[in-house]
C-alpha cells in the first residue's frame, strides 16, 4: 500500500513581506513521482526549496507551518541532516568545476569529510552513475573534469551526485528546462526508472512533461495549491476552473 | 556622400589608429629603458661571490649582498605570513556579506589603505612597534609591509570569489555540506588561481618597498636572521649604497637593483602562468 513520506500542513513561505507560498497542505506518497506545475511566479520552486530547507538561505526569506518527513518535523531537524536525506537537482547543471566526474559523484561524502575505503568509493560511483544512466558514457573518462560533458550529461552527473548520498527523497527544480529535447527525454526516462527506489518531486512548467512522467500532479497558482490529484485524473477532468484554464492553455 | 568626404574620413581614421599604436608603444619604453640600463650597469657586479658574500668595508675589493638577500626574503616571508591569512579571510567575508555595514567599512578602509603613502605606513609602524619594543627590528618592517599587502590580497580575493556562480554554493549546501566546508572546499578552490595571483602580485609589490623600512628594519651591514633585530634588505641596501660617495658601492647598488628586478619580474611572470594553468573553467 502507498504510504506518505512527506506530510505538509498549512505551510507558508515569504521573501521579506512578499508571501509566495500560501497555506499549502499536501501529502507526498512514497516511491511516487510527483510533479509540481504552475505558471511562473506561482511559488512552486519556493515550495520545493522549503522541503530541504534551501529557501531559508536566501536573505530575508522565512517559512512557517508543518513539514514532516517520515513523522519527523523537518523544521526541528538540523538543516544539514535534512539535506542529507533529501537530495536536490537544480535547473542549470552545476557540477563542481574543480573536480573530476568521479569526485563529483562522491562529492557529498568528500565535502562532508566522510571517509570511505577505495572499494566503497568505487562501488558508490559505479552504482550511482549506472542509476543515473551515465555509466556507459563516462566509465573510461571518470578522471576527466565533469565540466567537459554535454549539458544533458552534466545534469545526469548532478542526479548521480544527489543519489550517491542515498537520499529518501529527490527534489528536481525544472531539471530539463536548460536542455535540448533529446537530453530531456533521456532524463525523463531516467526519472521513471528512479522512482522505483526513490520518492521524486519535480517542479516543471512544462505540462506535457508532468503528464508524461508523473503519478500525481500538484497545480500551484499564485502561491496556493489549487489542485492535487492523480495525474491522469487531473489532465482528463480537472476539478478547479483555474486548473482547467491552465491545462487548456488559456494562461501560462 | 561625396568621395572627397569619404577620403577625409578614412584619413581621420588612419590618423587615429596611428596615434593609438604610437602611444601604446610609448608605454613600453619606460620598462625597456629601465631593464636595459639596469642590466648594463648591474651585470658587471653580479657573480657568485656577489650573492654569497657579506659586504666588505670601502677599499677592499669583492664583497656581496648575502645579508640583504636573506634579509629581504625574511622580511617578505614574515609579512606574507601575517597578511595572507588575514587578507584571504577578510576577502571571503566581503564576498559573502556584500551588503553588511561592516563589509562596507572594511572595503572602504582597504581601498583607502591602498592609497596611504608607504612612508606614512613606515612612520606609523615606527611609533606603534619600534618605540614600544625599544629598538629597530625586521619584525616591525614586516608589519609595515604586511599593512601594504593587506588591501591587495583582500580586494583580489573578494573580486575573484564574487565571480564564482552562486549555483556551486547551492550545489554543495544541498548535499548537506556545512557552510564552512562549502566555502573552504568548493568556493575557495574554484577561485584559487585568482587568489594566488593576488597574493603573488602583492608580494611583488612590497618586495621593492624602501620607505616603510627606513625607520623599522633600519638596515644592518652584518648577517642577521633574528627578526627582532635590525635587518638589511635589498631596497635599503640599494638606497644606502647609491647615496654613498664610493664608486665600488655604486656598482654593488646596480647589481642589487638587478637582482631585485629579476625577483619581481619572475613573480609577475609566475602570476601570469598560474592564472593561466590553474584557472578553473566555470
Amino acid at each position: 500500500m502507498e504510504s506518505t513520506i512527506i506530510k505538509c500542513k498549512d505551510f507558508n513561505a515569504w521573501f521579506g513581506d512578499n508571501q509566495v507560498v500560501k497555506s499549502v497542505s499536501i501529502d507526498i506518497l512514497k516511491n511516487n513521482l510527483t510533479a509540481v506545475m504552475g505558471p511562473s511566479g506561482c511559488g512552486k520552486t519556493t515550495f520545493l526549496r522549503c522541503i530541504n530547507r534551501m529557501h531559508e538561505l536566501t536573505p530575508g526569506a522565512r517559512a512557517e507551518g508543518s513539514m514532516m518527513l517520515d513523522n519527523q518535523d523537518i523544521y526541528a531537524m538540523h538543516p544539514i541532516m535534512v539535506r542529507l536525506k533529501i537530495g536536490m537537482v537544480f535547473q542549470y547543471p552545476n557540477p563542481f568545476p574543480n573536480m573530476s566526474i568521479y569526485d563529483n559523484v562522491i562529492a557529498g561524502y568528500k565535502l562532508n569529510g566522510i571517509r570511505l575505503s577505495r572499494s566503497e568509493r568505487d562501488d558508490i560511483v559505479e552504482d550511482s552513475l549506472k542509476k543515473a544512466a551515465l555509466w556507459m558514457e563516462v566509465r573510461s573518462t571518470l578522471h576527466k573534469k565533469g565540466t567537459f560533458l554535454s549539458g544533458g550529461q552534466q545534469q545526469r552527473l548532478c542526479i548521480a551526485r544527489a543519489i550517491a548520498m542515498k537520499p529518501e527523497v529527490l527534489l528536481l527544480d525544472e531539471p530539463t528546462s536548460a536542455l535540448d529535447p533529446v537530453s530531456t527525454s533521456s532524463i525523463e526516462d531516467l526519472l521513471i526508472e528512479l522512482k522505483k527506489n526513490y520518492t521524486i518531486i519535480i517542479v516543471t512548467h512544462n505540462m506535457q512533461q508532468a503528464a508524461r512522467i508523473s503519478d500525481k500532479t500538484a497545480f500551484f497558482y499564485m502561491g496556493e495549491l489549487v489542485e492535487y490529484d492523480n495525474t491522469k485524473q487531473m489532465f482528463i477532468s480537472p476539478k478547479d476552473s483555474r486548473t482547467q484554464n491552465y491545462i487548456t492553455g488559456r494562461f501560462s | 556622400m561625396s568621395p572627397k568626404n569619404i577620403q577625409y574620413r578614412k584619413a581621420k581614421s588612419t590618423a587615429f589608429k596611428s596615434i593609438v599604436i604610437l602611444l601604446s608603444f610609448l608605454c613600453t619604453i619606460p620598462l625597456i629603458g629601465i631593464l636595459y640600463y639596469i642590466v648594463r650597469k648591474g651585470i658587471k657586479a653580479i657573480n657568485w661571490q656577489f650573492l654569497v658574500q657579506l659586504p666588505k668595508p670601502v677599499g677592499e675589493t669583492g664583497g656581496g649582498i648575502a645579508n640583504a638577500l636573506t634579509g629581504s626574503i625574511a622580511l617578505v616571508l614574515v609579512a606574507a605570513v601575517i597578511a595572507i591569512p588575514v587578507g584571504i579571510l577578510a576577502g571571503i567575508y566581503l564576498s559573502e556579506n556584500k551588503d553588511r555595514k561592516l563589509a562596507y567599512w572594511t572595503r572602504l578602509s582597504a581601498d583607502i589603505l591602498q592609497g596611504v603613502p608607504s612612508i606614512v605606513t613606515g612612520i606609523v609602524a615606527y611609533f606603534w612597534i619600534v618605540k614600544p619594543m625599544k629598538g629597530f627590528s625586521s619584525f616591525s618592517g614586516s608589519i609595515a609591509l604586511a599593512v601594504m599587502m593587506l588591501p591587495i590580497v583582500v580586494r583580489t580575493t573578494e573580486e575573484t570569489l564574487l565571480l564564482i556562480p552562486h549555483s556551486l554554493k547551492e550545489a554543495a549546501l544541498a548535499l548537506g555540506v556545512p557552510y564552512h566546508r562549502t566555502i573552504l572546499k568548493v568556493i575557495v578552490p574554484c577561485g584559487l588561481s585568482g587568489i594566488l595571483s593576488g597574493v603573488l602580485l602583492s608580494v611583488a609589490r612590497i618586495a621593492g618597498e624602501t620607505a616603510p623600512l627606513l625607520f623599522t628594519a633600519f638596515g644592518n651591514p652584518y648577517m642577521n636572521l633574528n627578526i627582532f633585530k635590525p635587518m638589511q634588505s635589498l631596497p635599503l641596501m640599494i638606497y644606502n649604497y647609491a647615496i654613498s660617495p664610493y664608486d665600488q658601492w655604486h656598482n654593488m647598488a646596480w647589481g642589487a637593483a638587478m637582482i631585485l628586478l629579476i625577483w619581481i619580474l619572475s613573480l609577475n611572470i609566475l602570476t601570469k602562468l598560474i592564472t593561466k594553468r590553474w584557472r578553473v573553467q566555470l
